[in-house]
């Protein structure tokens, strides 16, 4: 009854998108492939723009309160009020206009000079983009959506509609988030963290609407992942293949399991907090006014009983692409694939009890400093689990250097200077002296920024599943070169700056004496910055050629096992010719049983009678 | 058509999806002969609809542990409370009120009965009256809330009232939602009672009408936590 059932399924999946117009696949597709693809563009766009404000943030640091080039006007139509060039004519013909028809940049930064309103809105929503409108859209929602139904044998998610509209509730709320750059007074400007009770009340920042969408943004995202998560979570418990148990799913669909959980339970704390920001700014209540007996710290507390999970929920899916990749191109199993579960799963559970090691400066019982310090020091116990296993997976391995490999690597190695800057961090002494310097800029780009060296990863590795052609590896191993060494170059001094006690979040570094030697610093990490960014553009013409020209890919292009690389290249709606029944464990590279260096997941082996290794 | 093909649908609905997806996979995987008997934690399989309603629970759940949080804070933190000058909540009314929407969840469980045992007429009635008494229960509290606005208590007087019709607010929209879905639900039922095509009504709403009663017990489940802590502590 069972069999027959499945197979009129697949009959009717295939009938059904048959029918299907150009809408129902491409826009209102209810396909976890399309979907998925839809986050991912989604993610890049978002991508692109808050990069372009972190070229502006760096700008500033560098040359405070100069013109911009290109679009600024000349030192000497400044100085004298003589045009030069075609961009100062422009401006004077702007700046000569009444008040009222001034436009965005003339507000914004007259004569291309960046104001320190706009600053401020910049730092505030390069992290939002960056942390809610790429990571989460890229990782959870892009690689999320492809691969869970994927790697688990599933013919699609659980809730296909419920997916459908989890991504179109997620770019409202991104162009919400993009619209509120333009409203009168600017958008958010006072930090992603947006801390009360300097935003809850509109004459302490003078941003209005800017705010309010920036909560609202943030509400309707946290609909978007509850629905993804509900479905992610429902999908990996219920619609497993035959034979494909928990343990015997790949790290990737682990951590994406995690992640889903995580989500879950800790959004709905943000948009609590959300909801009681916006009845401040608009109803006039008091929940963070000490004026009406409210209590600023209050949105501290659940600001980052939510941001700390929020942390995992972003760096979670980057360990599980590390974990595939190394793997694949080590052609070795995993080093302690159960180790790595328990790993994961320890650090989801810590997530919840380490929140308040963010807020030792804010006048907390020094015990309770304590007591969270300790808690987020056991957290590098399951990282450094998850490190060590790595190391362990290279060695003796029969490493190829890939694309993708190259950006792994990249990942692990970012990824222990970013948790060795931790550790300072968490040290309650040590954290009251370098507390909002670039130390912790430095320290949290080099965990949550060096995620993008995971999104390459995913990228490249799965590019020829996602859109049926490979990417040119010639190109992609310049940009994860040249990535990997900018990127360094720029975060890396930070942390002399921060020891030096340049503050974050800061306009002009110059107008403070002690920082003029830390100057030519700024100068290079801005300029190692540039160059990081202009490496972009590599990575953005390998993609766009790829897409179109690149060469057509084969089923199992990188000799994986994972049950992703079983189906066409890219796979049909319904994904599987037969839903694959799986044998063992995702990572037997280089099994004695067979003659190739790979044995997938779902091939039956008639004369074996050993034990599969985990 | 006999009944007995009838159940056998019936049966058959509660192990599939409820038309959302593919149905899951078969249960009992065929074990690979190097299996090292793994086990899962779920023999058996669950609907998707149950588990995605349990999830979705468990969110809302992390939504009022905020509210109640902040809550908790300002009433523990403050030396009087409520603060003095404010207008005293009625504990009265709101017990009767908390009465009347735990019947509603007894009311809601004869409901979920009735669907076990395939008396659709009943399934109707409780239905309605559950969303009866859920209304009620609205009713009693926007009755309430308005004359507390008399007696000077807003969102905006202070943080006893900003934590008041916060969390009670939240809760309230809740049940707003839930009795509107109860009322489509009932519409449905009834239009399917009265025409001759009743398998249509089961293989489409079986599942709709228990994961509704989910989230009903859910509302039902929370009113008394915050009336205590509320209205009584």
């Amino acid at each position: 009854m069972s069999e027959s059932r499945a197979a009129k399924g697949t009959h009717e999946v295939h009938e059904a998108h048959a029918h299907l117009g150009f809408v129902r696949t491409y826009i209102f597709s209810t396909d976890h492939k399309m979907i998925g693809r839809q986050f991912l563009f989604m993610g890049l766009f978002m991508l692109i723009i808050g990069g372009l404000m972190a070229m502006l943030i760096r700008w500033e640091l560098a040359f405070p309160e100069k013109p911009l080039p290109v679009i600024g006007a000349s030192k000497e139509f400044i100085d004298t009020g003589e045009p030069k060039t075609s961009m100062d004519q422009t401006w004077a013909e702007w700046l000569s206009k009444p008040e009222s028809e001034q436009n965005w940049l003339t507000k914004n930064m007259p004569m291309g000079a960046i104001t320190a309103p706009l600053y401020n809105s910049l730092f505030t929503m390069h992290a939002t983009l960056m942390i809610f409108f790429v990571v989460m859209p890229i990782m959870v929602g892009g690689f999320g959506n492809f691969l869970i139904p994927l790697t688990i044998g599933a013919r699609d998610m659980a809730f296909p509609t419920l997916n459908m509209l989890s991504f179109w509730v997620g770019l409202l709320s991104g162009i919400i988030m993009l619209a509120s750059l333009f409203v009168p007074g600017g958008s958010a400007a006072a930090g992603w963290t947006s801390y009360a009770p300097l935003t809850a009340k509109v004459e302490y920042t003078g941003v209005n609407w800017g705010q309010n969408l920036w909560c609202i943004s943030l509400i309707v995202m946290g609909i978007s992942s509850l629905m993804g998560s509900i479905n992610y979570i429902t999908t990996i418990i219920n619609m497993r293949a035959p034979g494909m148990t928990f343990f015997r799913m790949p790290l990737i669909t682990w951590s994406l399991f995690i992640t889903a959980i995580l989500l879950l339970l800790a959004l709905p704390v943000l948009t609590s907090a959300l909801a009681m920001l916006l009845f401040d700014r608009m109803l006039g209540t008091h929940f963070f006014l000490p004026e009406g007996g409210g209590e600023p710290i209050l949105w501290q507390h659940l600001f980052w009983f939510f941001g700390h999970p929020e942390v995992y929920i972003l760096v979670l899916p980057a360990m599980g692409v590390t974990s595939e990749v190394l793997s694949v191109f080590s052609r070795k199993p995993i080093f302690g694939y159960r180790g790595m579960v328990f790993a994961m799963t320890a650090i989801a559970f810590l997530s919840w009890v380490v929140w308040g090691h963010h807020m030792f400066v804010s006048g907390m019982n020094p015990l309770i400093g304590t007591t969270f310090m300790m808690t987020t020091m056991v957290i590098a116990v399951p990282s450094a689990i998850k490190t060590f296993n790595w190391l362990g997976t290279l060695w003796g391995g029969s490493i190829r250097f890939t694309t993708p490999m190259l950006f792994g690597l990249a990942f692990v190695s970012n990824f222990v200077i970013g948790g060795l800057s931790g550790i300072f961090m968490a040290s309650t002494p040590v954290d009251i002296f370098i507390h909002d310097t670039y130390y912790i800029v430095a320290h949290f780009h080099y965990v949550v920024a060096g995620i993008i060296f995971a999104i390459f990863a995913a990228i490249t590795y799965w590019f020829p599943k996602m859109f049926g052609r490979m990417m040119n590896e010639t190109l992609g191993k310049i940009h994860a070169i040249l990535t990997f060494i900018f990127f360094n170059a720029t975060f890396f001094p930070m942390h002399i700056l921060g020891v030096g006690g340049h503050m974050r979040r800061i306009f002009n570094p110059l107008q403070y004496e002690f920082l003029h030697p830390l100057q030519p610093v700024n100068v290079f990490i801005s300029i190692s910055a540039f160059c990081l960014g202009v490496a972009q553009l590599i990575f953005l013409f390998n993609f766009v050629w790829s897409l179109f020209a690149g060469k057509r890919a084969d089923r199992n292009p990188w000799h994986a096992n994972t049950l992703e690389w079983i189906t066409p290249s890219p796979p049909p709606h319904g994904n599987f010719d037969k839903i694959p029944t799986v044998y063992r464990g995702p990572y037997e590279y280089s099994s004695p049983e067979v003659a190739e260096d790979w044995l997938p997941q779902d091939r039956r082996l008639e004369t074996t009678t050993a034990k599969g290794a985990h | 058509m006999p009944k007995e093909t009838l159940d056998s649908v019936i049966d058959s609905i509660e192990v599939e999806s409820i038309g959302e997806g593919p149905p899951p996979p078969i249960p009992e995987p065929p074990f690979g002969p190097d299996d090292d008997d793994d086990g899962d934690f779920m023999d058996s399989q669950m609907n998707n609809a149950y588990v995605g309603m349990v999830l979705f629970i468990g969110a809302e759940v992390m939504l009022f542990a905020g509210l109640i949080g902040a809550f908790l804070l300002f009433r523990f933190g403050s030396a009087v409370w409520p603060p003095p000058f404010q207008p005293r909540l009625p504990v009265f009314v709101t017990g009767i009120n908390t009465a009347i929407l735990l019947l509603s969840g007894y009311t809601m469980h004869q409901a979920l009965r009735a669907i076990q045992s395939r008396n659709y007429q009943q399934l109707a009635n409780k239905l309605l009256i559950t969303a009866c008494l859920g209304l009620t229960f609205l009713v009693i509290q926007g009755y309430e809330w308005v004359r507390l606005i008399r007696f000077g208590l807003t969102p905006s007087s202070g943080v006893y009232g900003s934590t008041f019709y916060v969390l009670i607010g939240t809760h309230g929209t809740h049940v707003l939602g839930a009795v509107i879905w109860l009322l489509i639900l009932l519409f449905r039922v009834r239009r399917r009672t009265n025409s001759p095509d009743r398998l249509y009504f089961m293989t489409r709403h079986y599942i709709g009408v228990k994961i509704c009663g989910m989230y009903w017990y859910f509302v039902v489940a929370l009113w008394p936590v915050l009336y205590t802590l509320v209205y009584l502590s």
